[in-house]
C-alpha cells in the first residue's frame, strides 16, 4: 500500500525519505561495527589465555613475568560483588516498598524518587572517593570497603527497578490480603513481594552485572594483592576489573595478555548475569 | 449414663485489631522501610559533607584559583583544575556529537522503522553495548583503537592543514591517545543510555498522530518529522543531558585513552585529561595536599554531574506531563 502511495510522491520527497531511512539503517550498522570488532578481538586474544589454571592460579609477583594467574581477582570479584549485593538489595527493596506501598503520591516519596534518580547519575569514581573518606581512612583497605562503594552504586538501580516491579502487582491482591485480616506489613511480606519477586530479581541481577564490571569504585578502596584473600574484612583484596586497569597500563606483553584474559572472564560473567536477568524478565512477562 | 461432654471450644479467631506486638511490628516495618528510603538522602548528604571536609585543605590553600586556573603541579603544591574541567567538557561534547545522531537513529529504528524480526536483535545490540564494562572499552581503546586511530588522525590532519579553523582542531602528529579518542569511546558508552530513553519517548507518540500524518500523504520521514520529533523534544533533550552526565563522570575508559596531560589545547587529536581520569590516575600515588586536591576535584565533579542530572530529570519529567 505504501509503495502505491509512494509512487505518487515527488522524486525529491521520495529521495529525502530514502536518504533518512538509509541514515537510520547506517546508524544501526555504525553501532554494531565497533562492538563486533571489540568482541572478536577479545574472543581471539582471550581464548588462548583463559583456562582452568588462569582462573585459579595466583597473580605473578612481577607483572613482567609471563604465565597465568587471575585466581585472586576472580575470587575477589565474586566476593566483593556478592557482599555489595547483600548490602544493597535488601535496603533497596525496602526503600522501594516505602516508595510504592507507603509513600504513594506524598511529597516525601516524590522527593526520594527524584533523589534516587539523581544518585544513579553520580559518577562511580565519586562513590569510591566517598567510601575512601568515610571508611577506608578509618578501617583501612579491604574487600568490604569495595563492596560498600559498589553497594552505593547499585542502590538507586535496585530501588527504581524494584519499585517498577512492585507497581505491577495488581491492587486486588493487596485488597484480598487485607480482607483476610492481614496487616499491611504482612500483606507486603507475604503477598506483594512474592508476587513482584521475578521483577525484583531481574532488576537486582542487572545491578549486579553493572557492579561486577565497575573499576572506579574499587581503585581506592580494596588495594591490590597477588595471592587470594578469602576474607572481606581483613586486608587488601583485588578484582578482575582492577587487574585489567592495572595491567593495561603496563608496557609488558605478559601483563597485557593477562589483561585480555581477565577482560574475557569478566565479560563472560557479566553476560551470564545479564542473560539470566533477561530470562527471568521474559518468564515474568509471559505469566 | 448421660455423658455431658462440653463441645470442644472452637479455636479463638486471632484478634484482628489487638494493639499488641503485631501492631507494633507493623509500625516497625513501616519505619524500617521509611528509613531505607531516607538512606538515599542520607548518602547524598554524607557524600557532600564528608568529601568537602577532606577537600577543605585544598580549597583553602588555593581558594578560587582552584577553579579558575589551569596549572596543576603537585610537586610545588599548585592546584588549578581548569584544564581538567576543559578536558571533561570537550570529551563530553565530542561524545555527544557522535552519539546523539547514532542514538536517535537507533531509537527511530527500534520504534518505527525496524522490520519486526530485526527489532529484538537490535535491541539486544543496544543492551550489549551497555553491558560491556568500561574497563574493557578502555583496554580495547588503548591497545587496539588508539594505534589505529593514530594513522587515521595523521591522514585527517594532512587533509585539514590548509583549512584555517579545522587545522588547529585536527592537527597531528598524534599518538592516538587524546581527547578525540576518549570522545569516541565515551560515545559508545553513552549511546545505550540516550537510545533507551529516547526510544521510550518515541514509543509514547500517539498512534493517531502518526496515522494522521500518513493520511495527509506523508512519507515515513515526513511523518517522523511531523509527528514523532515535535512530540518527543523534551524527552530527547533530557536523554541527551543524562548522556552528558554519564560522559562527564566516566572514569576508567577515559583514564586509559585520554593521554593524561594537563593542558588546554584546541587540538582535539592532542592529549588532555579529564577530572575523573586524573583522580583515577594520580590518587594512589598522591599524599597530603595533593590527595586533598584530588578529593576537591571529586567534589567539583560531583556537583557538576548532580547539576546536569537534576536539570535532565526536570526536563524529562516536564516532557512527560505534557505528553
Amino acid at each position: 500500500m505504501s509503495a502505491m502511495l509512494l509512487g505518487r510522491v515527488s522524486p525529491v520527497r521520495r529521495f529525502r525519505n530514502r536518504l533518512a531511512i538509509g541514515m537510520v539503517w547506517l546508524s544501526v550498522a555504525t553501532a554494531a561495527v565497533p562492538l563486533a570488532f571489540l568482541m572478536v578481538y577479545l574472543a581471539q586474544k582471550g581464548a588462548g589465555i583463559v583456562d582452568w589454571n588462569f582462573l585459579t592460579d595466583d597473580i605473578p609477583i612481577s607483572s613482567r613475568l609471563p604465565g597465568p594467574g587471575m585466581g585472586p581477582a576472580v575470587l575477589g570479584t565474586l566476593l566483593i560483588t556478592g557482599m555489595a549485593t547483600l548490602v544493597s538489595v535488601p535496603l533497596g527493596v525496602l526503600a522501594a516498598v516505602y516508595l510504592n506501598e507507603y509513600g504513594g503520591n506524598r511529597r516525601l516519596a516524590a522527593v526520594l524518587r527524584f533523589l534516587s534518580d539523581v544518585m544513579a547519575g553520580v559518577p562511580s569514581i565519586v562513590m569510591g572517593l566517598f567510601i575512601y573518606t568515610v571508611y577506608v581512612l578509618r578501617y583501612g583497605l579491604s574487600g568490604f570497603a569495595g563492596a560498600l562503594a559498589l553497594g552505593c552504586l547499585m542502590l538507586p538501580i535496585v530501588i527504581r527497578s524494584a519499585e517498577t516491579a512492585l507497581k505491577l502487582v495488581p491492587d486486588e491482591l493487596r485488597e484480598a490480603s487485607a480482607a483476610l485480616g492481614a496487616r499491611t506489613s504482612r500483606t507486603i511480606l507475604t503477598v506483594v513481594i512474592p508476587a513482584a519477586l521475578p521483577g525484583i530479581v531481574s532488576g537486582a541481577l542487572l545491578a549486579v552485572a553493572r557492579a561486577a564490571g565497575e573499576t572506579a569504585p574499587l581503585l581506592f578502596t580494596i588495594g591490590t594483592v597477588n595471592a587470594a584473600n578469602p576474607s572481606l574484612f581483613d586486608g587488601a583484596n583485588t578484582a578482575l576489573s582492577a587487574q585489567i586497569f592495572g595491567n593495561a597500563r603496563q608496557p609488558f606483553e605478559a601483563a597485557i595478555d593477562r589483561a585480555w584474559g581477565a577482560a574475557l572472564t569478566l565479560i563472560l560473567l557479566v553476560f551470564v548475569l545479564t542473560a539470566v536477568a533477561r530470562l527471568v524478565t521474559r518468564r515474568f512477562t509471559v505469566r | 449414663m448421660a455423658v455431658t461432654t462440653a463441645p470442644p471450644a472452637p479455636p479463638r479467631p486471632p484478634a484482628l485489631t489487638s494493639p499488641g506486638r503485631a501492631g507494633l511490628s507493623d509500625k516497625a516495618f513501616r519505619f524500617l522501610s521509611l528509613g531505607c528510603g531516607l538512606l538515599v538522602l542520607v548518602i547524598l548528604g554524607f557524600i557532600t559533607v564528608a568529601m568537602t571536609q577532606k577537600a577543605w585543605p585544598a580549597f583553602s590553600h588555593d581558594g578560587l584559583r582552584f577553579f579558575t586556573t589551569s596549572r596543576w603541579a603537585p610537586n610545588v603544591e599548585v592546584f588549578g583544575s581548569l584544564s581538567f574541567v576543559y578536558g571533561t567538557v570537550v570529551t563530553a561534547i565530542v561524545a555527544l556529537v557522535l552519539a546523539v545522531p547514532l542514538s536517535v537513529g537507533l531509537a527511530l529504528f527500534l520504534s518505527d522503522i525496524a522490520p519486526r524480526r530485526l527489532r529484538r536483535p537490535v535491541s539486544s545490540l543496544v543492551d550489549l553495548l551497555a553491558a560491556v564494562p568500561s574497563v574493557v572499552y578502555g583496554l580495547w581503546g588503548v591497545i587496539v583503537l588508539a594505534p589505529w586511530l593514530a594513522g587515521v588522525y595523521e591522514r585527517v590532519s594532512d587533509i585539514t592543514s590548509p583549512i584555517p579553523v579545522l587545522s588547529s582542531l585536527f592537527s597531528g602528529p598524534s599518538t592516538g591517545r587524546g581527547l578525540f579518542t576518549a570522545g569516541i569511546i565515551l560515545a559508545l558508552m553513552v549511546t545505550p543510555i540516550i537510545t533507551s530513553i529516547t526510544r521510550e519517548v518515541f514509543d509514547t507518540v500517539p498512534v493517531m498522530a502518526k496515522e494522521a500524518a500518513y493520511a495527509l500523504g506523508s512519507t515515513r520521514w515526513e511523518m517522523i518529522r511531523a509527528a514523532v520529533f515535535p512530540h518527543s523534544r523534551a524527552g530527547m533533550i533530557g536523554a541527551v543531558m543524562l548522556g552528558v552526565g554519564r560522559a562527564m563522570g566516566e572514569t576508567i575508559a577515559a583514564a586509559l585513552v585520554i593521554g593524561s596531560s594537563p593542558q588546554i589545547t584546541a587540538n582535539l587529536f592532542g592529549s588532555g585529561d579529564s577530572m575523573a581520569a586524573v583522580i583515577a590516575n594520580q590518587f594512589n600515588e598522591a599524599g597530603g595536599l595533593h590527595r586533598s586536591a584530588l578529593i576537591a576535584l571529586g567534589v567539583e565533579l560531583f556537583l557538576l554531574t548532580i547539576l546536569v542530572n537534576i536539570v535532565a530529570r526536570v526536563v524529562i519529567a516536564r516532557g512527560r506531563v505534557r505528553a
